[in-house]
């Protein structure tokens, strides 16, 4: 009875046991509705074992949306609970849980992906490659990304969640003081989509570096592969670190080791300093291609090429090399003196100089433009407003000794959403928009989309901007509850009626593919925007091999010169085309991960053992495997290209 | 556009009725420290508006000069490489500004780091506050006293406390009194307030601790000297002393009410000032020497 006990919920409540049971009925529902369909054999063939760049993204852009209802279910719960005073809603430990997980999730399983969605579908696309330089190793970065997803989210019906914050400073998180297996699920589950995470970065790096098109020099990319790029240099630096620390972090927690613990010569000092080393990078991490994003959309739809390309690169190179060097300002209030601050409160402050340029470069992009008030351009519009406000309340906190009053509050809390709202969710639903006709065929609804924009920025504003004053008046991140004495009551109730506006916002995105899925017209051709980059260029939906025949570039907009100047972009006959064949060993590698994690969280070393020795097996197999791929013949694409309406 | 213009208008507003009826505790400063922060804050808060009107600026001018429904139908927009010079102003100016932020900021860091302007003649009070799961210990060596969840002080006198905790990282924050610094089991930290008026104020602990964090506040009263030395005669008078088994059940997870002792902790309990930063000098004996006896009582906790 003792084994099982582990397993028990340590703090549960109705809510949980109702969320145990709708995901049992889920599951089974899955199950039964995937046999009743006799879907399994396509399940397998065409997803779980494709290596295909364009059915990878669309998974990652699937998981991003589930795991943005599921941090958004924990944002809703925070903001009724802290509604009115002294509220019932919740406890102090299911809170604590609700933060915790609403931080990991949000960053780690919603951002990283959608972002990694972004960089899968159109990178390849926009540098006229066919796949990815490693496609295998692309599908096994998702599925180690989506079992470590899986993993942390089950964590709230077995052993019960983490509950020391979304940083989990230890010594809070150790075992001292977290004695539930919540921390566990924390280090490992991170651990194994970290690792995803680190192989896109080098696989992404290559691929830009060696596939792009004929003709594409590196001051010839797309400002969007341009921020991937640079992006997935900070992550090929960053991630080590966080990987180094959560390993120390785990053998903190089962193996006794004295890494950040108070005695023994430990330091948790040290895991604050290790964990900003990643954590601030990681925040360029997310936010780079975002820019990328925005930089794409405002050109198209101004009609005009981007405004200082040269100056737009500069400004990404010089804040991944800054990103490095601020990771102190998070925590000022450490007692590392004056001097030491005053050093990180320059270099953070300096960064805001090329975010500055990069701002500066999208207004002259739509000066003189032609500017049209699409779905993806209002959320581009409405990032400039709104992202500045969260630019400039950063530099506000840059300064060290004010941060001594902002640190630890809602001031703070207002500040990084303020950034990563407007900054990161809003480009990747412009993104969505933008992008989302390539891959499915239709467009999704202009209108349902611009009442979707204007209830997000709406409640955007109406939850965050409150939090600056309450932050200001006192008010303390991560309090549960406050006395009506305080007189944070009336805006925290603002707060929660911004975050109902937001909700139901994502809740039209839902309705809007299913409306646009049920009545969009399926002619749109390949080109629906009058967009200017390569991924534009070929068919829509995009064949399986992307190009038929490989583009030549000698601009940054080959598309648009092919469009406007006669520049030729497809010469020659068609080739064979070479392609990577399907794989199941990413999937089953990445479930036995699970495995390993899951025992790994609860102590189970027989088990973890058996999982490690399978890993390393999977490992083994694809050495010794001899893998060709395989040729798609002339005829075969002549025909394809025929079918999708003329060659390309 | 209008309408989102006219929304935030009305938010604005909302924002400052909601508001309005009482000045915000940091920008309300009762002493010299926090007096510095909220100017600092104000200060950036001007300069920060005039980039974020600068910016709304040109961009209406921009959506309203060149939206495509207003623009003939043949209208081309020219392909523009960039400007040397126009790039140039976009990067000086906020050199510029960062610049002057990070004058203002260097010189903060050094005023709020030191013993508050304008006391600089007078002997610091020294208080040691440490945290435990979830309550705040105040020491005062010099005049023998411990009180648990409250604080005395006296106003017009710089006040040098001592922080440190019994597990995990908290944070000392008396918005109105200055901003706040860790308190961590393995150093100890240095705060430097003062309170210009006697006064009540709220503390606070600010760093996420766990379960009883939201309840882990306590009361400061700051009173003119001549009351403070009353308080103290007082509580020698009438409070017990604290024994070391009476703090150990003082240290256990939980909340406590305000409590008065006679003597301190540290007598027995000795604070973890082997630190990185210490001002003192003291020798590597010596430090290793605390080193063990930190250790030791560790021990004794388990």
């Amino acid at each position: 009875m003792e084994f099982f006990q582990r397993f028990a919920i340590p703090h549960p409540s109705p809510a949980i046991y109702a969320s145990m049971v709708a995901i049992a009925l889920v599951s089974i529902g899955i199950v039964v509705g995937l046999t009743y369909f006799k879907k399994w054999g396509y399940l397998w063939r065409e997803w779980l074992t494709t290596v295909d760049h364009k059915k990878i993204g669309i998974m990652y852009l699937l998981s991003a949306i589930l795991m943005l209802f599921r941090g958004g279910a924990d944002a809703i719960m925070m903001r009724a609970q802290l509604a009115t005073p002294e509220a019932k809603l919740l406890d102090a430990q299911h809170y604590n849980e609700i933060f915790t997980t609403h931080g990991v999730v949000m960053i780690i399983f919603m951002a990283m992906p959608f972002i990694f969605a972004f960089m899968n579908l159109i990178v390849p696309l926009q540098i006229g490659a066919r796949d990815v330089a490693f496609p295998r190793l692309n599908a096994l970065s998702f599925w180690l990304f989506f079992f470590g997803a899986m993993l942390f989210n089950i964590s709230f019906v077995v052993g019960g969640s983490p509950d020391a914050g979304w940083t989990s400073y230890f010594p809070l998180a150790g075992n001292d003081f977290s004695t539930s297996v919540g921390t566990n699920y924390y280090m490992i589950a991170i651990q194994i989509s970290g690792i995803g995470s680190l192989m896109t970065g080098i696989n992404m790096i290559t691929t830009i570096l060696k596939m792009r098109a004929p003709g594409m020099k590196l001051m010839q990319m797309p400002m969007f592969t341009w921020s991937a790029f640079i992006a997935n240099v900070i992550i090929v630096f960053a991630f080590p670190v966080l990987t180094v620390a959560l390993i120390m972090g785990t053998t903190d927690r089962l193996f006794g080791t004295n890494f950040f613990t108070t005695g023994n010569g430990g330091m948790d000092m040290l895991w604050a300093n290790f964990f900003w080393v990643w954590g601030h990078p990681e925040v360029y991490i997310l936010i780079l291609p975002a820019f990328g994003l925005y930089s794409e959309i405002i050109s198209t739809f101004s009609s005009r090429n981007l405004y200082g390309y040269k100056s737009m690169v500069a400004s990404m190179v010089i804040i991944s090399l800054l990103s490095f060097l601020v990771w102190t300002h998070h925590f000022f209030t450490m007692g590392q003196g004056a001097l030491t601050n005053s050093i990180f409160s320059i270099t953070t402050m300096a960064i805001s100089v090329p975010t500055g340029v990069k701002i500066f470069n999208w207004l002259f992009t739509m000066w003189k433009g032609k500017i049209r008030f699409t779905v993806p351009m209002l959320y581009s519009i409405g990032f400039i407003p709104l992202f500045v406000i969260g630019g400039v309340t950063g530099v506000m906190l840059a300064m060290s000794a004010a941060d001594y009053q902002y640190h630890n509050t809602m001031f703070l809390v207002a500040h990084f959403h303020n950034a990563i709202i407007p900054g990161v969710v809003f480009a990747m639903l412009a993104g969505l928009t933008y992008y989302w006709p390539k891959f499915f065929g239709f467009m999704l609804n202009e209108k349902i989309g611009k009442s979707t924009f204007w209830l997000l920025s709406i409640g955007f504003v109406l939850a965050f901007f409150p939090m600056y004053i309450t932050g200001l008046d006192g008010q303390a991140r991560r309090m549960y509850t406050y006395s009506e004495a305080t007189g944070f009551g009336p805006l925290n109730m603002v707060s929660f009626f911004g975050a109902g506006l937001m909700a139901l916002g994502f809740v039209t995105i839902v309705w809007n593919i299913y409306y646009s899925f049920k009545n969009s017209p399926r002619d749109i051709g390949s080109d629906p925007w009058d967009a200017r980059s390569l991924e534009w260029a070929t068919h829509t939906p995009v064949p399986v091999y992307n190009f038929a025949r490989m583009p030549q570039v000698n601009s940054s907009e080959a598309f648009w010169d092919s469009k406007k100047k006669g520049h030729q972009l497809f010469k020659g006959e068609y080739q064979e085309i070479h392609m990577p064949n399907n794989s199941g060993v990413p999937f089953v590698m990445s479930a036995i991960f699970f495995v390993a994690g899951f025992s790994f969280v609860f102590a189970l070393w027989v088990p973890a053992v058996i999982a490690l020795i399978g890993i390393f097996i999977c490992m083994g197999l694809r050495s010794f495997e001899l893998d060709h791929g395989y040729h798609i013949h002339v005829e075969e694409i002549e025909e394809t290209e025929k079918k999708l309406g003329g060659a390309k | 556009m209008k309408r989102k213009w006219s929304l935030l208008a009305s938010l604005t507003a909302l924002v400052v009725f909601l508001t309005g009826c009482e000045p915000l505790l940091v920008l309300d400063p009762k002493g010299p420290q926090a007096a510095r922060q909220a100017s600092d804050i104000m200060l950036s808060i001007y300069i920060m508006a005039g980039i974020v009107i600068v910016v709304m600026a040109i961009l209406v001018y921009v959506l309203w000069k060149y939206r495509a429904s207003k623009l003939p139908a043949d209208y081309e927009p020219p392909h523009v490489e960039g400007n040397i010079w126009v790039e140039a102003i976009c990067v000086g100016i906020p050199v510029i500004i960062v610049a002057v932020l990070s004058f203002v900021s260097v010189k903060s860091n050094y005023i709020v780091e030191s013993t508050p302007q304008g006391y600089e003649d007078q002997e610091p009070l020294v208080v040691y506050a440490s945290s435990s799961d979830w309550k705040w210990h105040f020491s005062y060596p010099e005049q023998g006293i411990e009180t648990v969840n409250y604080l005395y002080i006296p106003a017009d006198r710089p006040i040098e406390f001592k922080l440190y905790s019994f597990g995990s990282i908290t944070s000392f924050w008396i918005p109105q009194l200055g901003g706040q610094k860790y308190a961590m089991a393995d150093m100890v930290t240095t705060l430097h307030l003062a309170a210009d008026a006697p006064g009540e104020f709220v503390g606070r602990n600010a760093n996420f601790s766990g379960k009883g964090f939201a309840e882990n506040t306590f009361n400061v009263t700051a009173m003119t000297q001549a009351d403070f030395d009353e308080w103290v005669e007082e509580v020698h008078e009438t409070a017990d002393p604290i024994t070391e088994d009476e703090f150990e059940t003082l240290l256990e997870p939980g909340h406590l009410g305000q409590m008065t002792f006679t003597g301190t902790h540290l007598d027995f309990s000795p604070a973890p000032e082997h630190n990185h930063h210490s001002e003192e000098d003291s020798s590597e004996h010596d430090q290793h020497e605390t080193h063990e006896t930190h250790e030791e009582t560790d021990h004794a906790h388990h």
